[in-house]
C-alpha cells in the first residue's frame, strides 16, 4: 500500500513540476488536470471518496475547461514567439527543480517520527449528514462566496461590454 | 519512514512549486496555475490530517468548501485577467504599468 501511495505522490509532484516548467500554456492546463486526477486518486486511497469525486469533476474538469477557454480567448503566443522567449523563461525557472530536490532531500533527512496511530475508519456515508448537521456555517459561506463570484463576474463582463462599445 | 511524513514532504514540495511559479512567472494565466498548485498542496494537507485523525467526514467537508472557494477564485481571477487583456492586449505582468507612481 505504501509503495503505491508513494508512486502516486511521486507522479503528483512530477505532474505539478511539469505544469509549471512547460513552455506551452495549454500543456500547463493539461498538467494541472493531471495533478488534480492524481490528487483524486490519493483521496480515494485515503478514504475520502466524496472529496475525490468533487476534485475529479470540478478541479480536473471544470477548472481545466475554464483554463482552456481563457487560453483560447487571449490568443497565446505563437510557437515561434514561445521559442524566442524560451531563454528568458529558462533563466527564471532553472532553479525550481534544484529547490524542489533540496527541499525533498532535507525533509527526508530530517524525518520526524509521527507517532500517530491511525484510528479505525468512521462511517464514510456520514459526510452528507456531517455537512448538513455540523457544518452549516460552511454551507452558508459557500453560498455567499458563490454569490460574490457570480456578481463579480457579471460586473466585470458588463464593464467589458461597455468598453467594447 | 512513516507514511504520514512522506505525505507531508510531498505537500511541502507542491507548496514550493506553486509559490515559485507565482514568484517567477510574468504571465497572468500561469500565475493562476501557480495558485491552483498551491491549493492542491493545502488540499493534500487537509486530507492527510483527516486520515491521521480518523475524521474523514470533517476533512471531506472542508475539502468540498475549499473546492468551491477555489472555483470562485479562479472564475473571478479569469474575469480580471480577461479585462486586463482587453486593456493592454497582453498577459505580461510587465505591461501593467497604469498605476505606476
Amino acid at each position: 500500500m505504501a509503495l503505491l501511495d508513494e508512486l502516486i505522490l511521486l507522479m503528483l509532484a512530477a505532474s505539478a513540476l511539469w505544469t509549471v516548467m512547460t513552455r506551452s500554456l495549454l500543456r500547463s492546463a493539461i498538467g494541472l488536470a493531471l495533478t488534480s486526477a492524481m490528487l483524486a486518486m490519493l483521496m480515494f486511497r485515503l478514504n475520502n471518496p466524496f472529496a475525490a469525486v468533487f476534485e475529479l469533476s470540478v478541479c480536473a474538469g471544470l477548472i481545466s475547461a475554464l483554463f482552456f477557454c481563457i487560453i483560447t480567448i487571449t490568443e497565446p503566443l505563437t510557437p515561434e514567439k514561445v521559442r524566442e522567449e524560451a531563454g528568458a523563461r529558462f533563466g527564471r525557472f532553472r532553479y525550481l527543480p534544484v529547490i524542489v530536490l533540496l527541499v525533498g532531500i532535507v525533509l527526508r533527512v530530517l524525518t520526524v517520527k509521527v507517532d500517530v496511530k491511525i484510528p479505525a475508519l468512521e462511517e464514510i456515508a456520514d459526510v452528507r449528514h456531517f455537512l448538513w448537521a455540523h457544518r452549516q456555517i460552511d454551507l452558508v459561506g459557500q453560498i455567499i462566496i458563490l454569490l460574490c463570484g457570480v456578481f463579480g463576474i457579471v460586473i466585470l463582463l458588463k464593464e467589458l461590454r461597455k468598453k467594447g462599445g | 519512514m512513516h507514511l504520514l511524513w512522506i505525505f507531508f514532504v510531498y505537500a511541502v514540495i507542491l507548496f514550493v512549486i506553486g509559490f515559485y511559479c507565482i514568484l517567477a512567472t510574468l504571465n497572468l494565466v500561469r500565475a493562476l496555475i501557480g495558485i491552483e498548485v498551491l491549493m492542491k498542496a493545502v488540499t493534500l494537507l487537509i486530507i492527510i490530517a483527516g486520515y491521521a485523525s480518523g475524521r474523514t467526514s470533517l476533512s471531506q467537508a472542508l475539502v468540498i468548501t475549499l473546492i468551491v472557494v477555489e472555483t470562485v477564485l479562479i472564475a473571478v481571477a479569469m474575469g480580471i485577467v480577461l479585462s486586463v487583456y482587453k486593456h493592454t492586449k497582453s498577459l505580461d505582468t510587465k505591461s501593467l504599468t497604469d498605476l505606476k507612481g
